[in-house]
């Protein structure tokens, strides 16, 4: 009897550890704000710094969605291979550049304020960066993709109404269009980037 | 005069409007509501990449060490100068909060310039926001150009004030022909109680101020950017598209039609 009590109490252990419940945005971003605060305060030497930011990053932002969306146009016109490359070379300019963009920051305050679902596609965060002696608030809210409502992911961050993706999308759109609609010439400049 | 000013006016005003739904070639595409677009062209790219660099130059050498140097100073120092340099600009806010119809936003502005101009001594202390009336958003000639309609016309840089477009240079010179009474007490009128130079000193002044509060997110850009033309072009045109809408809501500046299609889960 005893050991069929243990093994109901061990199944309903194990299994508890697979159940996911669905996490709210709010929950999502004050989840990633608190664990990048405790790795930028910690003495931890930048390297370990970058690495455990990247992998808050990996977990939950759509670098992929992002990365097509940068692309605009262009995204309808490359071929199966420059997608492939495309997608290699944008996870790394956008954690190299995330992580470069953090490490500055030693205690970020993020207090997230409400959030406002827009469809079942979308849901906005609105949060506040704390003032400092250096700088005023800001406001930053972030764009959550809640297709799928168990792993929400961010797709865009807004600060003070300036939507990044939009920024990044027209800063690759402009190097395209430069060099007459050539992929490559991002592929390049995105290459000499990361050997920086 | 006055018909030559009339015809160079319309003038203006067609080419405005006619620049924003110009071809393909450099456009700049700011989602506007109900999916519609506002463009802006960037019509003398290699031009402006040229002074760019030059305004990044001038940046490097005069106004990053000056921001830098302005940061030394205390926070109550910083913070007076800042909401002085604000309570002039109620200058240029307040009529154009007339023109755009914000009647509210004339009054709370009106009111905040008497008391921080009075009890906050040249508007260094904020004590109209202690008495409940906040700060208002800056209001200025090139915003109300675009709430009556007029499209942002070429995107250009201007050496050493950096980005504009047709529409907010026009807005700028409105200021310069009696549309700013700080400009008109100073430069024009030159009172004994303000020089020319109160004038220069307080836009230099606040060139500074806006660039030691920027700092550190102008350098993270630098850093991050592989075309770091193209991020502030576009940061400038987004900028200026949520000011003339009046825009505080993320949920009312982004069309959800360039994600639409993206579904990676």
């Amino acid at each position: 009897m005893k050991v069929l009590k243990f093994l109901i109490f061990f199944i309903i252990c194990v299994n508890s550890k697979n159940i996911t419940y669905a996490k709210s945005p709010s929950d999502l971003i004050n989840g990633i704000v608190d664990e990048a605060a405790s790795i930028l305060s910690s003495e931890d030497p930048v390297e370990s710094k970058i690495i455990k930011l990247n992998s808050i990053a990996e977990r939950s932002v759509d670098i992929n969605g992002i990365g097509m969306y940068t692309l605009g146009k262009y995204r309808k016109t490359i071929d199966e291979d420059q997608k492939s490359k495309y997608q290699k070379l944008f996870r790394s300019y956008f954690l190299k550049s995330f992580s470069s963009r953090l490490v500055d920051y030693t205690n970020p305050r993020i207090n997230v304020v409400s959030q406002k679902k827009i469809n079942d596609k979308y849901t906005i965060v609105n949060s506040i960066l704390e003032a400092t002696s250096k700088r005023p608030q800001v406001k930053i809210d972030w764009r959550i993709y809640t297709k799928n409502p168990d792993r929400p992911l961010i797709r865009d961050l807004i600060v003070e109404g300036l939507s990044l993706a939009r920024t990044q999308k027209e800063e690759f759109n402009s190097i395209i269009q430069n060099n007459d609609g050539d992929i490559n010439a991002l592929f390049k400049t995105l290459e000499e980037f990361l050997i920086k | 005069m006055k018909k030559l000013f009339s015809v160079l006016l319309i003038i203006i005003f067609s080419l405005i409007n006619s620049l924003a739904i110009a071809g393909d070639d450099g456009k700049i595409e700011i989602n506007g509501k109900n999916n519609g677009y506002v463009e802006a062209n960037d019509c003398f790219e290699k031009v402006n990449r040229g002074i760019f660099a030059f305004n990044q130059v001038i940046d490097k050498i005069i106004f990053k060490p000056l921001a830098k140097g302005y940061r030394m100073f205390p926070q109550p120092i910083r913070s007076g100068t800042s909401n002085a340099l604000s309570n002039l600009s109620s200058a240029v806010t307040v009529p154009n909060n007339v023109l755009q119809g914000q009647f509210k936003d004339a009054g709370v502005n009106t009111a905040r310039f008497v008391i921080n101009s009075t009890l906050g001594i040249a508007g260094i202390f904020d004590v109209a926001s202690y008495y409940g009336l906040k700060k208002r958003e800056k209001e200025d000639y090139g915003q109300t150009l675009g709430v009556w309609g007029a499209g942002p016309g070429c995107y250009f840089v201007l050496p050493v004030l950096g980005p504009t477009t047709v529409r907010d240079t026009i807005g700028s010179v409105v200021n310069l022909m009696g549309g700013d009474a700080w400009y008109n007490v100073t430069v024009i009128n030159d009172t004994q109680y303000f020089s020319e130079s109160d004038y220069y000193i307080s836009r230099i002044l606040h060139g500074i101020d806006f660039r030691a509060k920027n700092l550190e997110s102008f350098e993270s850009l630098e850093k991050s950017s592989v075309d770091l033309y193209a991020s502030v072009r576009s940061l400038y045109l987004q900028d200026r598209y949520r000011k003339i809408r009046n825009i505080d809501k993320t949920t009312d500046t982004l069309s959800d039609d360039d994600w639409e299609e993206l579904d990676s889960q």
